[in-house]
């Protein structure tokens, strides 16, 4: 059967991987070519790649990061950050990504998602979603690396996307990323709920019982973690096995 | 010549196809075109498609491929891709189209509310890895007998299945997007299925031709062993 995937996520800024808490505080992680490739060695089934800063002068060094990437690792390739219009994903798929992540412009600009998901298809068009709690079962979706308030539902909104187009969902609790504390659960499984394409849980992986309550109760397609792989706690192989043990179907 | 050719008609991008090929054939030219001619001439042919099959058959008209690829197809090693796969048969349910017509059958969507043994939802489309079953004419527990005398161990070309399976485990997971599947008509052209939950064909061939579902370019070394044994097939 379908295997449920195992995503680290590599936030770049300045050509460095860094990672932060709660969207602040960033902290150096290393060089993102070689953790990528450490990464895959390990048996990572996807990368995903977030231009935290997403300036012009950045994003030269990131496309040839995704190039380097994209010669010596063949798996999925995910990029995200500041893609604002069709050409920014134009550029994105030939400098090697297979996917690209909208998130602050398919808020305010949801053509942006059909437009996109139109010309390469919904296959490489993932909407990412920032969400925090709002009430009880309820969650706002923040766009602007978490800056800015939307009052968007985050479950109507993720429905939105898959009507545009979105051919997956990269949700990210703000309340929980970095923290360590698990994904939020109710959350995830709210969205996954709720839709027909795949989900991925991001925000708030610090243990590996946490990606494996992503899965068996967000109900989660695949889990994305970053912090709990870059310092060395675990190795994505450890992840997987561990899943595996708790009846998780993983690619080993 | 051109060793290898990547079809390329305006549907996505083929760069990853073009990477892993060269990963596994540093010495061949291999070549991403839109040119007729160059299909005509190239050793080996590679078919991808992204997308929506309508599209992807428009642009291929558009660019005038359609008998390039016709005859790369009847007559040199062909490796078709996801979308390249779906438009070799006959009809897509997709926008309810003609394909190629190269391979007999159709291509379907997954049903709508697919569940797994558990009662969880299945995602579609269904995107991720997945086990591909090899299918090999001999039964399974014959794959663990001892090489033959002289012989290259077993001879994969019999027991093993398919040449392009060579070196790659039986049930070797390939990452898939997609939420159409082919029905070919004549089953005997089926070298692998996968379950999603129901099993379905993810991997077609006939003589020169061979032609998955998933995406080798993207399966880590499952995907490159796989291109490797196409690079170095030579069908009679």
């Amino acid at each position: 059967m379908l295997a449920k995937r195992i995503i680290p996520c590599l936030d770049v800024t300045a050509g460095r991987v860094v990672k932060g808490v709660s969207f602040v505080q960033l902290r150096d992680a290393g060089d993102p070519v070689e953790i990528a490739r450490r990464y895959d060695e390990q048996g990572a089934d996807e990368l995903t790649f977030l231009d935290i800063t997403a300036s012009s002068d950045d994003r030269g060094i990131l496309f040839r990061i995704i190039e380097q990437v994209a010669e010596q690792v063949f798996i999925p390739l995910t990029v995200g950050g500041g893609v604002r219009q069709v050409e920014d994903v134009r550029n994105l798929l030939n400098a090697g990504a297979d996917k690209v992540s909208i998130n602050t412009s398919a808020v305010t600009n949801p053509q942006l998602v059909a437009d996109a998901a139109a010309r390469y298809g919904s296959q490489c068009i993932v909407v990412a979603i920032d969400a925090k709690q709002s009430a009880p079962g309820k969650w706002e979706v923040f766009t602007h690396g978490g800056r800015k308030a939307t009052g968007l539902d985050a479950v109507a909104w993720a429905k939105k996307m898959q009507s545009l187009g979105a051919g997956e969902i990269l949700l990210t609790s703000m309340d929980r990323d970095g923290q360590k504390t698990g994904f939020d659960l109710p959350l995830t499984r709210a969205v996954t709920d709720a839709l027909e394409i795949p989900v991925i849980a991001s925000g708030g992986a610090g243990t590996l019982q946490h990606l494996a309550d992503g899965v068996k109760f967000g109900g989660a397609d695949a889990v994305l973690a970053a912090s709990i792989f870059h310092y060395g706690e675990y190795t994505v192989q450890q992840a997987k096995q561990f899943m595996a043990q708790q009846g998780i179907e993983v690619r080993l | 010549m051109t060793d290898i050719a990547i079809v390329d008609y305006g549907m996505g991008n083929l760069r990853s196809v073009q990477q892993a090929l060269r990963a596994v054939a540093p010495e061949a030219s291999i070549e991403v075109s839109g040119d007729p001619a160059v299909v005509a001439r190239a050793g080996r042919v590679v078919f991808p498609g992204q997308g929506a099959m309508p599209d992807c058959m428009r642009e291929l008209d558009a660019r005038g491929l359609r008998a390039a690829v016709l005859q790369a197809a009847r007559g040199k090693p062909f490796l078709g891709i996801c979308i390249g796969l779906q438009m070799l048969f006959e009809h897509s349910a997709e926008g309810n189209i003609p394909g190629l017509g190269i391979l007999e059958g159709s291509v379907v969507r997954f049903a709508a509310d697919l569940r797994d043994g558990q009662g969880n939802k299945l995602k579609v489309p269904h995107m991720g890895w997945n086990q591909v079953r090899q299918i090999r004419p001999r039964p399974e527990g014959e794959d663990t007998l001892a090489p033959s005398p002289g012989g290259e161990g077993l001879g994969w070309g019999s027991a093993h299945g398919h040449p392009l399976w060579h070196g790659i485990a039986q049930d070797a997971r390939f990452y898939f997007v997609h939420s159409y599947y082919v029905q070919p008509q004549d089953t005997a052209l089926v070298q692998a299925t996968s379950d999603y939950p129901q099993p379905f064909a993810c991997a077609v061939a006939r003589d020169n031709l061979f032609a998955v579902q998933f995406h080798p370019e993207k399966s880590q070394s499952a995907g490159l062993a796989l291109l490797r044994n196409f690079v170095n097939w030579n069908p009679v």
